[in-house]
């Protein structure tokens, strides 16, 4: 499987999907006013890497901003992990949020509470 | 005497006003507004926490007018612009208000004003769960909106939505959305 590259622009984030190593990152901002145009491409290729995922696959979530159309689309990333996580492969979110920001913090709680997949919270301490 | 879009502000936001904005709200103002007060933000060196919430709150009332607003009525003074927005943006005591506003079809009107009234009647814990709700059993609108925007905004500021419809002819009234960022612990 071809890997997923995309820079990050002020409004999108930098994405980094490499199905060879089992490691996701999205990183940056997330904040377009189409965030479904964005995420498509992202959840069509997880759809793809879940027929055939590594034993284990980390995924890394460090945003400094997202829109609540955005978080619609993260939600719909999660579903695809759920689903790998649930024919028994080990899929493990790390959910990046900086010191004083609770509500990132709170926001990566919403997803653990409604994905069945381990989280771990990483505060990033400046 | 002829309807004033700009009446409400003079009650409402006199001074230290950081930026005002009247007109077609397209994805670059939004790009353009969001730029500038996280300059001027920065440049007086507003704490992150404090920043970061005004940000968020900014850039969701934006994509509210985005998404939602209603074709302006056919005798206003500003034909050109598809979705006629109208921003403030000022610095108060603790923090910041945030003050949007747009044209409402009679049509829309009584949802929309149900769907505040819903989000100033609960708690904050309500609030976070009706977030999460939202979130996991609604898809995304065809204008591109998730319905969160009011929400993730009330949860985020732990304040009341403040707002008012002044009417503007018998199918239009003009939504006032007055949004207080600031400093304290949310409830």
């Amino acid at each position: 499987m071809e890997p997923i590259i995309i820079e990050g622009t002020p409004k999108t984030p930098t994405v980094k999907f490499d199905a060879s190593e089992g490691v996701f990152e999205i990183k940056g901002r997330s904040i377009p006013e189409n965030s479904v145009e964005f995420y498509k491409p992202l959840v069509d290729w997880l759809d793809n890497y879940k027929e055939t995922p590594l034993n284990k696959t980390v995924v890394n979530i460090r945003l400094e901003y997202f829109n609540t159309s955005s978080s619609k689309c993260i939600l719909d990333v999660f579903k695809k992990l759920e689903a790998i996580h649930k024919a028994k492969n080990e899929v493990e979110v790390n959910w990046y949020y900086e010191e004083d920001d609770e509500d990132m913090l709170e926001a990566g709680e919403d997803y653990e509470s409604i994905i069945r997949v381990p989280f771990k919270m990483i505060e990033i301490v400046e | 005497m002829s309807f004033d879009i700009e009446n409400y502000l003079k009650d409402q936001a006199k001074n230290n006003i950081i930026l005002f904005y009247k007109g077609n709200v397209d994805s670059d103002v939004i790009n353009h507004v969001l730029d500038t007060v996280e300059y001027k933000m920065v440049e007086v060196n507003e704490q992150s926490k404090l920043r970061k919430k005004v940000y968020n709150v900014l850039v969701e009332s934006l994509q509210n007018l985005y998404h939602h607003v209603d074709r302006v009525p056919d005798d206003f003074e500003d034909q050109t612009s598809e979705k006629f927005g109208l921003l403030v943006v000022q610095k108060v005591k603790n923090g910041y208000k945030i003050i949007t506003g747009n044209f409402v079809h009679a049509d829309n009107l009584e949802k929309l004003e149900e769907k505040i009234k819903r989000i100033n009647r609960s708690s904050h814990e309500e609030i976070k769960e009706l977030y999460k709700f939202i979130l996991n059993h609604q898809r995304i609108s065809a204008k591109g909106g998730g319905g969160l925007g009011l929400v993730d905004i009330a949860r985020k500021t732990g304040n009341k939505l403040e707002y008012a419809f002044r009417k503007y002819n018998d199918k239009y009234s003009f939504f006032y959305l007055n949004i207080l960022v600031d400093e304290r612990e949310n409830a």
